[in-house]
């Protein structure tokens, strides 16, 4: 790890300052992917400022429509809270697998979804429930919100505050794990509610995408085998010395349908 | 608690908890980083990015000025000082006669690196990150080569050449048995069942890293090299007597508590190497943590086989005949035993159970441009056992027999029995571990557990491995005579104490066996004495006067003997102690639970007072009897030991994603005679653990073109975990090795050695095919799943 500057700043405002400051700042806010890359000197901000003493941007709150959580919010406080498993059970089963619990309590969805790693969890969460991104300057809908491998419509000096997650008539989450790293090889989110069927997937691609044939097909009929034949681009997939394209596209299908399966019993 | 009491609850065959886990697990071991001298400074090394390439420059001006730094080191500085480079100390013959064939390894690289993590120089500074942010500093000029990294290129014309000295990367070119024998006999055969496979590469990946610290003596002109070492003894010869470093008597090892090393940590590195020499040029003690990315792309790697086998048989399903041909990795250098690995840690183990009467095998040891390739648990035996249970099972298959019918009508039943391989199998029982391990497995109703798992849309199948290996190594002259460069007798000092406490100084070495507990506990059984007045000493030259280390499950049956036979020595002369202090001829001196008596009568003494009186020599002749009770053992074991047993696997394949699922694990081993069966169980439970991670998710690989290790970190390299593992059934049959005192054969591999080829043997007749490369990959389950 090279030198840095650590900052604690108590407000949104003085973390927007200390970015227009610092010659290469990076916001610390859990850490879990930034102090290992830094560890390893694949990454060497001049600044690291961290949220941890910021007030109103962590815990969860639930009323009859959405699910807030606040961007420092940590896994664990997500996989064990009452409100999330009563709303959205499908949000907190996913929170309750990212990592191992030395991650899940030091890593929190707002440093999560910024990374924004194609193999992560809680985007899937994010674009299959059609949650909102909050930040220091505007909402972004998940759907304009992630942008393909490690990239977000965030812009300089922008802050995730929080995601307002709507409660949907129900969803579920199938991951399969890298058997390795245990991120996601794939991780498909199916979510049901009045605005239609949402299908979200993450690590198959190079980011989090939506499986719109198969929204399609479940909108008209709800179960596993509407997903027969549906499948993703091959060509589109990620590769590596874990997973071919055509597997991953493969489990993209199985998970699916086990998500569905899931929710019809 | 009485004398008897006490023995039963921690001697010979009692489960005695481990005495040294109290300190391990509250945090008071003392490993080599807990180690810290005065006014120590800390090195880290320049390692090359590039699998090959010439070292053009090196300019490491603005490091040497950088903060803190104390001295820059590079090969250039190794030579100047005449160091000699690493060995190999197990010299092969190629089939030609001719020895074998590979180039100097300097302990910093000189002219040419040869893998990616190679040493090119190290800088030594104040504190550790000072020394690795100058690191950073150093520029080295390379000029890049192609390079080969897969066995299967190794040889090719158009190769990249790893060293001069070895024309088409070929190191020998060895074999074994008798070529117009196996001929001949597969020319009878009714049947022939040939397979080719790879044996996966495997880093070793234990828990604590290498580490050294190098401290010079002004005064005295002594070295001490604190280190993670499984032998150190050994360590002290390679670095006196080949590198040069310091005559034995003017360096101390000392590797007291070692956190693990499956072979690992036998060979000699550069990084200690380098730590011990540097110390006195920089005059400060000068440590090295190796940091987990290194030992990834610098510890010795295992296995990387490439074979094709074929067994013969006659109408009867009676085996006739085995050839292999196997090409084995060694990497860019060879380490201290990379040789004898593939050879005869190898091929002398092909026979198996079997009463195969004609075998000829064949190994090309190649170089390539990767890490070194030497001793992992198992060393040579887990290939073997791949090789030969995998075609065992292929064969009962393809001739429509029960294969475990086909073991038993092909298992050697008649001891001593000579195989053709160099190997005189002493004694055993292989159908009783066979039969116990159909009993527990509940062998007869895995028809219905097949169709509950298909009810359930999943493939079920069972496999089977009935292993053998060698271990005990070794009769010194037997290894003499195939080339090793030392002996492998153990030594062992037996001191009783004035009080009748004992320290027992052992040449084996724990890194993490147990030894504190199974060596005191047979201290305890043959003395009569609580386990807790005994201690165990190893792993430090200056206390222990030589030693041959850990590996090759060798500690029980060559390290314990020692004890034993020093035991033997103490208790004669107590004996006659005894017998002058009882006034009683010797011969009619009794000594059991820990108790000297005059037969016959009421007279006698404890242990303990025999041991006052040996040191105050008040009440014997001392210008017969020297006081004192010391005494010490240099055992050679008469042949290796022979532990051998039955695995069988039962998996669940998962036909949409590939998942295998072990559902079942029972091994049952015959490991001799059993000092602490809790013990033996933990140890196989480990070796299944490991075995399990080879067939189905450890994989070290190499970018083909580039020669990068790709699987450089727990994100892509993938141990073991507790929730890849079932429950396992572990079962035990008994036939006491007569090569040693106390029957023992050694437990240490066998679950490495076994597990593989039941596992694939499983997931095979789960899905109905022929053969599936390790490590069964989710994707390479759901590809066969799919016939893709």
């Amino acid at each position: 790890m090279y030198q840095f500057e650590y900052h604690r700043p108590k407000t949104v405002e003085e973390v927007t300052a200390l970015l227009a400051r610092c010659e290469s700042p990076k916001i610390l806010a859990g850490g879990m992917t930034l102090l290992a890359t830094m560890k390893q000197r694949l990454a060497a901000p001049s600044d690291l400022i961290d949220l941890q003493d910021i007030p109103g941007i962590s815990g969860i709150s639930a009323d009859a429509k959405n699910v807030t959580i606040g961007a420092m919010t940590r896994h664990a406080d997500v996989a064990s809270s009452k409100e999330v498993a009563r709303a959205i059970p499908a949000l907190a089963y996913l929170a309750g697998r990212i990592g191992d619990p030395l991650v899940r309590h030091r890593g929190t969805i707002g440093g999560s979804i910024a990374n924004n790693d194609p193999a992560a969890d809680y985007p899937a969460a994010c674009l299959g429930l059609g949650a909102s991104i909050v930040t220091n300057s505007r909402e972004i809908p998940a759907d304009d919100y992630f942008r393909g491998m490690f990239e977000t419509a965030l812009k300089d000096k922008e802050i995730i505050l929080r995601i307002v997650f709507p409660i949907p008539q129900n969803a579920a989450y199938q991951k399969f794990p890298n058997p390795a790293s245990r991120y996601a090889m794939v991780g498909a989110f199916v979510s049901r509610s009045a605005a239609g069927v949402r299908v979200a997937v993450t690590g198959a691609g190079p980011g989090v995408f939506r499986m719109t044939a198969m929204e399609t097909a479940l909108a008209k009929t709800f179960t596993p085998a509407a997903l027969d034949g549906i499948t993703a681009p091959i060509g589109e997939m990620l590769q590596d010395m874990h997973a071919s394209g055509e597997y991953r596209a493969s489990l993209i299908g199985v998970m699916a349908k086990r998500a569905v399966a899931s929710l019809t019993g | 608690m009485n004398a008897t009491d006490a023995r039963k609850a921690t001697g010979i065959g009692a489960a005695v908890r481990r005495k040294e886990d109290f300190r391990f697990i509250t945090g008071n071991g003392n490993y080599t980083d807990d180690i810290n001298r005065q006014g120590q400074a800390y090195a880290y090394f320049v390692r090359s990015p590039h699998a090959h390439a010439t070292i053009d420059a090196i300019d490491f001006a603005d490091a040497l000025a950088a903060p803190g730094v104390l001295s820059v080191l590079t090969g250039k500085d190794v030579a100047a000082d005449g160091l000699g480079g690493l060995i190999c100390g197990w010299l092969i013959h190629s089939k030609d006669g001719s020895p074998m064939k590979t180039g100097a390894h300097p302990v910093l690289a000189l002219t040419h690196v040869r893998y990616v993590g190679d040493h090119v120089a190290v800088v030594i500074a104040e504190t550790a990150a000072q020394a690795k942010d100058a690191a950073d500093l150093v520029n080295v000029s390379y000029g890049e080569l192609a390079s080969v990294s897969a066995v299967a290129q190794a040889q090719d014309k158009a190769a990249a050449q790893v060293h001069p000295e070895a024309p088409r990367n070929t190191c020998f070119e060895w074999e074994l048995g008798d070529r117009a024998a196996t001929e001949a006999a597969f020319s009878k055969a009714a049947k022939i069942v040939r397979l080719d496979f790879a044996n996966n590469r495997l880093i070793p990946n234990a828990m604590e890293p290498r580490a050294a610290i190098g401290e010079y003596d002004k005064g005295t002109g002594i070295y001490t090299l604190h280190t993670t070492s499984q032998n150190p003894h050994v360590a002290r010869l390679v670095l006196s007597a080949f590198v040069g470093l310091a005559p034995e008597n003017k360096l101390r090892v000392i590797a007291t508590d070692v956190g693990g090393g499956f072979g690992s940590k036998i060979f000699i590195y550069s990084e200690e190497t380098v730590c011990v020499w540097a110390s006195k040029k920089v005059g400060r003690p000068v440590k090295w943590v190796a940091e987990r990315s290194e030992s990834f792309v610098s510890d010795a790697h295992g296995r990387d086989h490439q074979t094709h086998a074929e067994l013969a048989l006659d109408a009867n399903g009676k085996m006739l005949g085995l050839r292999v041909k196997t090409i084995a990795n060694l990497g860019a250098y060879l380490q201290l035993f990379s040789s004898s690995v593939p050879t005869y840690l190898y091929a002398t183990l092909l026979s198996g159970q079997y009463d195969l009467p004609a075998i000829y095998c064949e190994v090309d040891g190649v170089l390539t441009h990767t890490a070194p390739v030497d001793a992992y648990r198992g060393a040579g035996r887990p290939e073997a056992t791949y090789v030969l249970e995998r075609l065992v099972e292929t064969a009962a298959r393809e001739i429509g027999m029960d294969p475990a019918e086909f073991r038993r009508r092909n298992f050697i039943r008649k001891f001593p029995h000579q195989t053709p391989v160099i190997m005189a199998y002493d004694v055993g029982d292989y159908e009783a571990s066979l039969n116990e391990a159909c009993r527990l497995i509940n062998y007869a109703d895995f028809p219905a557990r097949r169709r509950e798992s298909e009810s359930r849309g999943m493939r079920r199948g069972i496999g089977f491995s009935a292993y053998i290996e060698a271990c005990g190594i070794a009769p010194s002259a037997a290894v003499g005579s195939l080339g090793a460069g030392v002996g492998l007798w153990e030594s062992a000092e037996v001191r009783v104490n004035p009080t009748g406490s004992v320290e027992v100084l052992t040449g084996a070495h724990s890194h993490g066996q147990g030894h504190e507990t199974t060596f005191a506990q047979l201290v305890s059984d043959r003395l009569g004495i609580p386990i807790d007045n005994v201690e165990i000493v190893h792993g430090d030259t200056d206390k222990v006067q030589f030693g041959m280390g850990t590996y090759g499950s060798r500690s029980g049956a060559v390290g314990m003997s020692a004890i034993q036979v020093a035991l033997d020595k103490v208790i004669a002369k107590a004996r006659k102690i005894a017998a002058h202090v009882l006034e009683a001829g010797e011969g009619d001196i009794v000594f059991e639970d820990g108790r000297f008596s005059v037969a016959g009568t009421d007279r006698g003494m404890a242990f303990a007072e025999l041991a006052l009186q040996a040191y105050t020599g008040h009440k014997f002749p001392t210008s017969e009897i020297e006081p004192g009770l010391k005494e010490s053992s240099f055992y050679d074991p008469t042949n290796f030991t022979f532990p051998a047993g039955c695995h069988i696997a039962e998996v669940e394949v998962d036909p949409e994603t590939g998942v295998v699922r072990v559902e079942k694990f029972v091994a049952v081993d015959d490991f001799g005679n059993i000092i602490n069966p809790m013990i033996v169980e933990g140890q196989v439970h480990g070796g299944v653990a490991q075995g399990i991670g080879q067939a189905l998710l450890e994989h070290a690989v190499y970018d083909p073109e580039t020669g990068q290790l790709l699987s450089g970190s727990f994100m892509d390299y993938c141990m073991p975990r507790a929730d890849n593992l079932p429950s396992f059934d572990v079962g035990v049959t008994i036939t006491p090795a007569p090569s040693n005192p106390l029957g023992l054969k050694g437990c240490g591999e066998a679950g490495a050695i076994g597990s593989p080829p039941a596992i694939i043997n499983a997931i095979t007749d789960a899905l109905g095919i022929r053969d599936i490369a390790m490590p069964v990959t989710p994707e390479r389950a759901w590809r066969a799943a799919r016939g893709l």
